[in-house]
């Protein structure tokens, strides 16, 4: 049995019960250890953030508390403003997948119906922008905000999001791609508008595309770092990113390790939370909108 | 069609296109931000390449590069390849393994900055089980970028659902007929499976190296570029000095030799996959 055998051939799978191929056995013992290895510093993070100060600094670390210390989840939002880095990355985020929905949608469209010569010069040209290092536009970016008075806004976080952005792009363009032209056909039977159509027709069929689009606009949103750091700067606008930064960088003499992993896991929370909800259309957006 | 790419051209030309072109602008002249850019030709270039923290930022990120994104590769095709089989708890182990790239960013540089804290950190008490006395990791300038190596390669696992993607487009008639013909799973996995996701390792090694060229969390969470500059990253050099030392016209000459090496990074990368990646329908592109 080959080792890239697709999960369609459970059949074939099937009838060899009885033989346990080497190969397997080796994979299947192989992804244990890994397994173990990558979950166990995620086992760590909340086994610490439930440790009381005096048993977070014990060596060797205890695997899980002695006594479970829930008060840490509370003192987070009394030391840190834990509550206001929350809601401000909440906002920026929901916001940003907001307008990224609807440009980089309107834009796949666009590129996916019209076929024409400066439709894929355009195409090349935003293909291009990917590649784009954001360091290399950010001091521009960052003197074009200052003019409009946007420093220490949210706006500099947001606003970028509502224009397209190319990789959410290319994406949605290789989903629309896949649409059956014959659908369209029907739609301008009917005297639907292309502007409708993107409604009514492309955007329903591609739940998971805009699925895959939304979480990636998310995650990037909710973990980026460098933007929040160059525009915003009174503590009470810090996105949870910034907020947690400032808990190394102000130099405590002992780290408060378990209130840095009540961060951490809160953190990760959220983006755990959609993961686990749209995880079906996820996978699936992955495979059907394929990096080809 | 205009109608539709409309948001996207308005944003090109105000988020991309001018800030490249004033960007370049800028590398030509002595600038603080607050006041007006003033022009000294190449000087910024000449700097550059007599200043020392320029050319450690170089070494450190190369270094990174070179030994993280080649690994991180491999081991996502790995796990991919284990998970493509049918095998227990498969959904278990997939999602195992893509937990850990949900932590990014300052989170995970959180959690690992207590991992590698040589009392009480979990590495070395790992370490410790085999007998060995590990380093102090973040504080000493020998393995400070290594362990910043060793965390890269925890968030594989995200490489790994793109290579999964690409295995399930390899079709299963393909590999029947070299079983059929008797060929092994290696030379199954050389012939067929290699060429037909090579468009996913072009697409994982180009974003990687663009990736990798462009850390800057874990030196600005983590190390703040230390100890004695071991990891000094590049995008961490152009931001301390457009944003520490306000010499923003520096900043922009590091800024577009960033932007030619990517350029040059990608050109090659495109040049060579025309000769060696398959593309769907055969045809070379």
């Amino acid at each position: 049995m080959s080792i890239v055998r697709t999960a369609n051939h459970r059949p074939a799978a099937s009838a060899h019960r009885r033989r346990i191929d080497p190969v397997k056995a080796a994979s299947f013992i192989t992804l244990l250890i890994t397994t173990f290895l990558m979950l166990l510093p995620l086992f760590f993070m909340v086994s610490t953030s439930l440790k009381s100060k005096k048993e977070m600094l014990k060596f060797p670390p205890t695997f899980l508390p002695e006594s479970w210390a829930w008060s840490n989840y509370r003192d987070i939002f009394d030391t840190l403003q834990f509550g206001t880095l929350y809601k401000n990355s909440l906002i920026i985020a929901v916001l940003t997948v907001i307008g990224t929905l609807i440009s980089s949608g309107l834009v796949a469209y666009g590129f996916a119906r019209f076929r024409g010569r400066g439709n894929q010069f355009l195409f090349v040209l935003v293909l291009s922008t990917m590649m784009l290092p954001y360091p290399a536009i950010m001091i521009p970016q960052f003197v074009l905000f200052s003019h409009m008075n946007w420093i220490d806004t949210f706006l500099p976080l947001i606003v970028p999001a509502f224009f397209g952005s190319a990789y959410n792009i290319f994406l949605l363009r290789q989903f629309f791609s896949t649409l059956p032209e014959e659908l369209f056909d029907a739609g301008r039977i009917d005297g639907c508008g292309e502007l409708r159509m993107w409604w009514t027709i492309a955007l329903p069929l591609s739940a998971p595309a805009l699925a895959t689009v939304a979480i990636f606009a998310f995650i990037y949103s909710w973990n980026d770092l460098l933007t929040p750091v160059l525009y915003l700067s009174s503590s009470e606008k810090f996105t949870l990113p910034v907020g947690m930064a400032s808990l190394t960088s102000s130099r405590f003499r002992i780290p408060p390790w378990h209130l840095l992993m009540v961060a951490s896991v809160l953190a990760m929370l959220p983006i755990v939370t959609l993961f686990a909800l749209a995880q079906k259309q996820f996978v699936e957006g992955i495979v059907l909108t394929g990096i080809k | 069609m205009y109608m539709f790419i409309s948001p996207w051209l308005v944003g090109f030309l105000v988020f991309a296109l001018y800030p490249i072109l004033s960007s370049l602008y800028y590398s030509f002249t002595d600038y603080d931000i607050i006041h007006p850019p003033r022009f000294i030709g190449l000087a910024n270039y000449t700097e550059m390449f007599h200043n020392e923290l320029f050319w450690k930022s170089v070494t450190v990120t190369l270094r990174y590069t070179l030994v993280s994104v080649p690994i991180q590769l491999l081991l996502g095709l790995g796990f991919a390849l284990l998970l493509h089989q049918t095998i227990p708890l498969r959904g278990f182990f997939r999602t195992a393994m893509y937990f850990p790239s949900m932590v990014s960013g300052v989170a995970m540089s959180l959690l690992w900055y207590w991992i590698f804290n040589p009392q009480i950190g979990l590495f070395n008490y790992m370490l410790s089980w085999f007998g060995i006395h590990g380093p102090a990791w973040l504080m000493n300038p020998d393995t400070a970028l290594y362990a910043l190596i060793i965390m890269s390669l925890w968030t594989a696992g995200s490489g790994m659902i793109l290579f999964l993607a690409g295995l399930q487009g390899v079709p299963a008639s393909l590999i029947e007929a070299a079983n059929l013909d008797g060929a092994g799973r290696f030379r199954i996995f050389l012939n067929i499976t290699l060429p037909m996701i090579s468009p996913v390792l072009l697409f994982q090694l180009i974003m990687g190296l663009i990736d990798s060229f462009q850390v800057f969390t874990q030196a600005f969470v983590m190390t703040q570029g230390g100890p004695n500059y071991s990891t000094w990253f590049y995008v961490y050099n152009l931001y301390t000095s457009a944003f520490k030392e306000y010499r923003a016209g520096y900043s922009s000459a590091l800024a577009w030799v960033l932007l030619i090496v990517v350029m040059i990074f990608t050109a090659i990368i495109m040049k060579l996959s025309n000769r060696y990646v398959h593309y769907e329908g055969g045809g070379r592109r």
